[in-house]
């Protein structure tokens, strides 16, 4: 793959006052694509939420006994894709057993990875040798 | 989290002062609308001009009002919804569940 244009990695505790940092982030790099012919603006909201959304997660599944916990966050711009990889150092959890909304009853909770897998094209949860990675992919058109 | 709070002929208005709902002060607004429920406030318009950015927490802590002041036979409706945060309810399919109105004179009329 070519080298990526922008690269951003953020580290910050596993709090959720910082999501509104991350988010911004998201929503700056929409800002700077330059050959994206699509809307723009839609695109800004979907970065801030999928790394709002992909970062609790994070914070939900990391360590509770280790509140100096930190959740990394790397986010690669490549020419026709954009990558974000968020780690955490909790139990981790099964991806495909993360059940589908009842639109009918909806729940108050658990349509983060919904929304995720809504906007973005691809999305995987692995575990490496100490951590987890949530990888998130959206293809630039 | 600045929220704002006003009475409108039986209606009491719920203006969020915010531009961001997310999982950090989400939680606060699903408190303060369940307070507002318990001390009996039967008809509940949130006001949502000012909301630029909302997560599925701030969906959640709005459903959890719906759902409660509906249980107790009540009515929960939102207002002035901005575009993109128009298309997580839509994307959600949480605009079939709430009561949405453009304008909140649209709603003050169409629910005294």
């Amino acid at each position: 793959m070519c080298p990526s244009v922008i690269q951003v990695d953020v580290i910050i505790p596993t709090q959720t006052k910082y999501l509104d940092l991350i988010g911004s982030i998201g929503e700056r790099i929409a800002k700077e694509l330059d050959n994206f012919t699509g809307d723009r603006e839609a695109l800004a909201y979907q970065l801030n939420l999928v790394l709002t959304e992909a970062t609790v997660n994070a914070i939900k599944h990391g360590n509770d006994n280790h509140p100096q916990d930190t959740v990394r966050i790397s986010i690669h711009l490549f020419e026709q894709e954009l990558n974000i990889k968020v780690y955490d150092h909790g139990q981790g959890f099964d991806l495909a057993t993360v059940p589908a909304p009842d639109f009918e009853h909806p729940k108050e909770s658990g349509m983060g990875i919904f929304l995720i897998r809504s906007l973005m094209d691809s999305v995987t949860y692995t575990r490496q040798q100490d951590c987890n990675v949530l990888e998130i992919i959206k293809y630039l058109k | 989290m600045n929220l704002n709070l006003e009475k409108i002929s039986d209606i009491s208005v719920l203006t969020i002062n915010e531009e961001r709902i997310d999982a950090h002060n989400s939680g606060e607004l699903k408190e303060y609308l369940l307070q507002m429920i318990e001390r009996g406030e039967k008809h509940i318009v949130v006001q949502l001009a000012h909301v630029r950015f909302i997560d599925s927490s701030g969906l959640g802590a709005l459903l959890s009002g719906n759902k409660n002041i509906i249980a107790k036979s009540g009515k929960f409706a939102l207002s002035n919804i901005q575009q993109q945060v128009m298309s997580m309810f839509e994307l959600t399919r949480l605009n079939r569940v709430f009561e949405i109105y453009t304008d909140l004179n649209d709603a003050v009329k169409t629910e005294t």
